[in-house]
């Protein structure tokens, strides 16, 4: 069955509470959230989900020359970044669609839907 | 190629092209194997039929031969477990998966105008797959580059494939809303073929507005009667008919675009007219019965059959048109659709209470609101803010037979009195 990463993205400046203005929504979204991924577990879509400390904790590591060089931050420079996702396994986009609707008002934020590649795309890739 | 031959070639190609593609797409689960083997087969009619004569019934012949080639295909590309694929596609027993209505066709339609597609490659991807014109044609229609059209069909079709678009019509509760998608992708279709931008070219696509209408039928026809969507697309259908009614008297002799009230009322086409108003009867006996109440495409209907009820401009029922724009308002709250309620609103109450609607809008910048400003500043006796209104829509409107009429009305201005006089 078809992969699907749900990214979600944040603000990069957080609030004491992450991306939420008040203790109060944080808690509900995260009681929503935790109810949506108890829905996905239930369901069989389920495989993984998980949310992400701010991105300035990040560090980027390029081992492509004789030493890994570490350098401080995300990535990319930007306003906003993937605060967290959900890995799910759906028979088609309008499944994964209609649950990352789901997961979008659960946890009060845009949803990215990305197919992951499958053995197929991979070997069309290779002209196989 | 004898005319009778080339005759049947071209109508097998607008009855039996999306049949076609959609057959194989269900078939094959790939939209690239369905187009390219279903245009194989229409070059190898063209090859034989001279030759062999027409068969009986061409779409059957259509198919086989299309299946023949796309399974040549899948025979070359086929990396493991071909000969259980290839078994499976020949016999193709496997039921086909129903929706709410059970037809290959209303797939394809759907699954090219999916709201996970931008609304350029939508409209791309149903004239290609359903419409079954050419990249070449389509980049023509709207004015691209052939490689960028090309482009855009080939990357809508790769996330159709990788993103897992499905090939199936959206379950009953689900149609209105997807509907709505594959009918703006119609009437994109026949405004830009009725209202065409570009300085080269026509100023009425008919290639665009028949092709449209053809599509608006074939959805139609495909819905059941009376079910979900169906109103919404036998309004749209009612729409373009009233409104390709009109065509012959929209533009003059003289390549000048002319208003609904200076056109020459015989010249319109009473058999589109009468199929029209039969339509348009249709949606409102369905919503008198407790069907849904009419969405967008219903009143825009209901405003063009009281257009053309009129046997003379004058005759026009102007409230009746105002009352129909304000349901419209209530269904479609954006500025367009006030500026077109004004204009009528100009009939009835004057055109100072209309100016004092069109001034509050946030359209400037779109030619219909100078233009539309600009008659109201006329009718009012404001001619020099009239004349810098008709500069402003002449600067920004696309079409040629539109820049003609807005000129020529321009020029038509008398000089405003001069102060004392």
């Amino acid at each position: 069955m078809p992969k699907y990463l749900m990214s979600v993205f944040g603000p990069a400046e957080r609030t004491p509470y992450g991306s939420y203005e008040t203790k109060e929504a944080m808690l509900e979204a995260f009681a929503d959230t935790g109810a949506f991924n108890d829905k996905l577990v239930a369901e069989g879509y389920f495989v993984y989900a998980d949310g992400l400390a701010e991105a300035s904790t990040a560090t980027v590591v390029d081992g492509q020359g004789e030493q890994p060089v570490f350098t401080d931050g995300p990535y990319l420079e930007s306003k906003e970044h993937l605060g967290g996702f959900w890995i799910i396994e759906a028979p088609d986009l309008d499944v994964a669609l209609r649950l990352a609707a789901e997961g979008s008002k659960a946890c009060r934020g845009k949803v990215e839907v990305r197919p992951f590649q499958t053995e197929e795309s991979v070997r069309e890739m290779l002209g196989q | 190629m004898t005319p009778d031959v080339e005759e049947a070639i071209t109508r097998a190609h607008r009855d039996e092209w999306a049949r076609v593609v959609a057959t194989l797409a269900r078939r094959f689960r790939d939209l690239d194997v369905a187009e390219d083997a279903a245009a194989e087969a229409f070059a190898t009619a063209v090859e034989r039929w001279p030759r062999d004569g027409v068969p009986t019934t061409p779409g059957a012949w259509l198919t086989t031969t299309a299946t023949r080639k796309a399974l040549d295909r899948v025979r070359r590309e086929s990396h493991r477990d071909g000969k259980h694929e290839e078994a499976r596609l020949l016999f193709d027993d496997e039921p086909a998966p129903r929706g709410a209505v059970d037809d290959d066709r209303l797939r394809l339609v759907f699954t090219c105008c999916h709201p996970a597609l931008s609304p350029e490659a939508r409209v791309a991807l149903t004239l290609r797959m359903v419409g079954g014109l050419t990249v070449p044609q389509i980049a023509r229609a709207f004015l691209v580059q052939e490689t960028t059209m090309g482009q855009r069909i080939s990357r809508a079709k790769g996330k159709i494939k990788a993103a897992g678009i499905p090939y199936r019509v959206p379950t009953s509760e689900d149609v209105p809303a997807r509907l709505d998608g594959v009918l703006t992708v119609l009437f994109l279709v026949f405004n830009e073929g009725y209202l065409a931008s570009g300085p080269d070219t026509d100023p009425v696509r008919h290639d665009l507005t028949t092709e449209a209408i053809r599509l608006a039928r074939l959805v139609r026809d495909l819905l059941p009667r009376g079910g979900p969507g169906w109103g919404e697309a036998t309004g749209l259908l009612a729409l373009m008919l009233l409104t390709q009614a009109r065509a012959a008297a929209r533009v003059s002799a003289t390549g000048e675009l002319v208003t609904l009230e200076e056109q020459d009322r015989g010249a319109w086409d009473r058999a589109l007219v009468a199929e029209g108003h039969d339509l348009v009867r249709q949606t409102l006996a369905a919503v008198a019965a407790g069907g849904p109440p009419p969405g967008r495409f219903q009143l825009l209907a209901a405003v063009n059959a009281v257009h053309t009820h009129a046997r003379d401009a004058r005759d026009t029922d102007w409230s009746q048109v105002v009352a129909l724009y304000d349901r419209l308002v209530r269904v479609d709250p954006s500025p367009v659709v006030a500026l077109n309620r004004a204009v009528a609103v100009a009939e009835v109450d004057g055109p100072d209470v209309a100016l004092a609607i069109v001034d509050r809008l946030p359209l400037d910048g779109y030619h219909a609101f100078h233009a539309t400003r600009a008659e109201l500043l006329r009718r009012l006796g404001r001619s020099a803010q009239a004349r810098e209104e008709y500069g402003r829509a002449i600067e920004l409107a696309g079409n040629t037979a539109e820049v003609a009429h807005l000129t020529r009305r321009r020029d038509q201005l008398v000089p405003d009195p001069l102060p004392g006089s």
